[in-house]
């Protein structure tokens, strides 16, 4: 005997209704540029993950933020729309607010200022790098873009190279072109 | 380090639920099945470690049974518990069955401290209640030994 999916999905209700969680998280497993693990807490979005196998993933969540982190749907409901609308062309910019809350100083004045790169438009490692006041520091700007924690709602792809090379991307650079063709960035 | 709670409830849920089942019938067991995962939860950021939660988790889920009993029952044939000077009984256990094994010394603290009874002990011990009977009474006579 094993506890039903009706009785499952009760108790990860619950958990997330009574604000008992640290992370709530949920897999979506088919968008277009593959499964993504999505996880938000009480303060707002803080993981995004293209890795589809989550369980260090979840270790280094449960480090971060606290132990309680659960795999429950509601509370990502939002997230999963914005991230719907966005992947069909109906979305320019996310609403949720990213919970950097963990994050270093200075990566967390990077990706504020990432958070102002439009969509359809790119920016370089370098310019990014200046607009903190650090023209110098394209190479560690490009370090801070791959450990960006909410790819896609804080747009790393949008950073590329300064010869227009898209460089790298921590999902690798498949995606990257997907995002960016998406937005008409390139043809 | 403590495991994600994901990862400690996937790993007890079934057998929390088939031990309650067992005890409460199936439709009782809905209910105390969310009881303990969310005092499990509640308590879960004030655990100082991730050793035996496998325990853990069964001693949660048999003070629910416990209760729900509790609740069916006049009140007439229940036995009262004496807590006197407020400490629970198996932090007053814990000293004496310091020296002994560690399983005749869980199946002695589950059994005498938090009033488990032998099916619940086996469960949490990962073996049988006849086991654990075995375990508590081991234990027992080696107490009995040492304090002579």
């Amino acid at each position: 005997m094993t506890v039903s999916p009706s009785l499952d999905e009760r108790f990860r209700t619950a958990a997330a209704t009574l604000e008992l969680l640290d992370v709530a998280y949920d897999v979506l497993p088919d968008t277009p540029v593959g499964p993504l693990l999505v996880g938000v807490s009480d303060r707002g979005l803080c993981t995004i993950s293209f890795d589809a196998e989550p369980e260090q993933h979840l270790e280094k969540l449960a480090r971060v933020y606290g132990p309680r982190v659960l795999r429950s749907s509601k509370p990502v409901d939002r997230v999963r729309l914005e991230l719907d609308e966005y992947f069909e062309g109906r979305r320019r910019s996310f609403d949720v607010e990213p919970d950097l809350r963990h994050v270093a100083d200075y990566n967390r004045r990077v990706l504020e200022e990432l958070g102002h790169v439009e969509y359809g438009h790119t920016t370089t490692y370098g310019a990014l790098a200046a607009s903190t006041g650090k023209p110098r520091a394209a190479r560690a700007v490009g370090t801070i873009m791959n450990r960006n924690p909410v790819p896609i709602v804080l747009p790393c792809h949008r950073v590329v190279g300064a010869s227009g090379s898209l460089t790298g991307y921590g999902g690798g650079l498949d995606r990257k072109e997907w995002l960016l063709r998406l937005e008409g960035a390139i043809l | 380090m403590i495991p994600p709670f994901e990862t400690f409830y996937e790993a007890h849920r079934d057998e929390i639920f088939r031990f309650l089942a067992r005890r409460l019938g199936a439709d009782a067991a809905e209910d105390a099945f969310q009881e303990t995962f969310l005092r499990a939860l509640r308590a879960y950021p004030r655990l100082s470690h991730g050793d035996h939660l496998r325990a853990w988790v069964f001693t949660i889920a048999s003070r629910i049974v416990v209760d729900d009993a509790r609740r069916r029952r006049p009140q007439t044939e229940l036995p009262e518990l004496t807590a006197e000077d407020g400490l629970p009984a198996f932090e007053e256990l814990a000293p004496l069955t310091d020296d002994l094994p560690p399983k005749e010394r869980a199946a002695i603290v589950l059994r005498y401290g938090y009033d488990l009874d032998y099916e619940a002990i086996g469960a949490a011990l990962g073996s049988t209640a006849q086991a654990a009977r075995q375990a508590a009474s081991a234990g027992v006579r080696r107490l009995r030994k040492e304090q002579t």
